[in-house]
């Protein structure tokens, strides 16, 4: 069973500039950074027409999916996956066992440039990952929601 | 398992609807989304075959509003109930936080629904998930058909440890939202402990 994700300030910030600094690095359109189970981080660059939801979901399946590929051939995953299209193309690669890296480019860049960039962004991501699940498991009691009461959660449905 | 995100304040939590070929998940996702506020859901995803069976999943993002200034966000998914596609029933179920299981009330789909939910306790036990532990609610679909088994024998044979259960006509939309509120407050009730 996956450890319960935590996201702190701090470590937003972290994983916000590094999607930022990838971007640019890359010549990308667009970064953005999912949680496996299909639930959208953050991301960066030209995202105001994309349903980042439905991207988040669509790649944590997408991803599942490969990766079960992977396994019944032996492999352990697929790290990364790569889809061209006509003007836009999609590098999706897993970070930290727990994320997905989404780097979306066209011709202004090239895949040999995004594959070298997203390497570099993903051993740091990786380290953020480990302290940020580290400290999710240590601060486990205090959840915000451990003072919530019956009432708060009835109110959520009296519509 | 719910994200919990401190720098946009903001919960989520998966919700997956399983149960037998036909028993009805796509359409009480349909049913949901049509009578949601626009503000209140995104997209719904439909990754299905040409026949409208379900081929990997449905997705329904759904916000219900603030718990104390956190927005609380469920995502709605369903399996393909189909047995063929067990592989990608056991993708859907990572991550998540509270299972819905939907019969088929007709008496000729008993077999099935109990298959589908020993399916599901396998399914669930491989990723470290205890079926008896976890958020869980029952609905009875298709109660509007005539053929439909009497509710205390389907009680009976699916629900002996008495989860919470709903009697439900989703293509009318009768019990499809008891359904959600019950197990989104079961998720909220488990968060709460810390789960
Ligand atoms: N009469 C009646 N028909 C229903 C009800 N709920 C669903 N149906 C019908 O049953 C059929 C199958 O419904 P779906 O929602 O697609 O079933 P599903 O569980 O998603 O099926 P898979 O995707 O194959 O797993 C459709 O024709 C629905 O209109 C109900 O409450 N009453
Ligand atoms: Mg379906």
């Amino acid at each position: 069973m996956d450890q319960q994700m935590v996201m702190y300030e701090e470590e937003f910030k972290l994983i916000s500039a590094i999607c930022e600094r990838l971007t640019r690095e890359a010549n990308a359109k667009a970064v953005l950074l999912v949680d496996k189970n299909g639930q959208y981080i953050t991301s960066h660059g030209e995202i105001d027409n994309l349903d980042t939801t439905s991207l988040a979901s669509l790649t944590a399946g997408n991803i599942a999916a490969t990766s079960g590929l992977a396994k019944l051939i032996g492999e352990k995953e697929f790290p990364n996956v790569f889809h061209e299209g006509e003007k836009d193309n999609l590098h999706l690669s897993i970070v930290a066992q727990r994320a997905i890296l989404v780097v979306m480019f066209d011709q202004r860049s090239s895949l040999g440039l995004v594959r070298l960039r997203v390497k570099k962004a993903s051993e740091e991501l990786g380290g953020i990952f480990v302290t940020m699940i580290a400290k999710a498991q240590s601060h486990a009691q205090g959840t915000p929601f451990a003072e919530i009461t019956d009432d708060d959660i009835d109110n959520l449905f009296s519509e | 398992m719910s994200f919990i995100n401190y720098s946009s304040r903001e919960i989520n939590c998966k919700i997956v609807y399983y149960g037998p070929g036909l028993c009805g998940k796509t359409t009480n996702l349909q049913y949901i989304y049509n009578k949601t506020n626009p503000e209140a859901k995104g997209k719904m995803i439909s990754l299905a075959t040409e026949t409208e069976r379900t081929l990997f999943f449905d997705f329904l993002p759904l916000s219900l509003g603030e718990i104390r200034g956190f927005k609380t966000r469920f995502h709605l998914y369903t399996v393909p109930g189909q047995v063929f596609y067990d592989a990608s029933r056991k993708l859907i179920l990572k991550g998540v936080d509270g299972v819905v299981f939907v019969a088929d009330s007709q008496i000729e789909r008993m077999e099935a629904n109990l298959e589908s939910l020993e399916n599901l306790r396998t399914n669930l036990a491989e990723q470290g998930y205890d079926l008896d532990k976890i958020p869980f609610v029952i609905q009875y679909n298709k109660r509007d058909l005539p053929n439909a088994a009497e509710a205390p024998e389907l009680r009976r044979l699916l629900n002996p440890r008495l989860v919470p259960d709903f009697d439900a006509s989703a293509t009318l939309g009768n019990g499809v939202f008891d359904t959600l509120k019950a197990i989104a407050k079961l998720v909220l009730t488990e968060l709460k402990k810390g789960g």
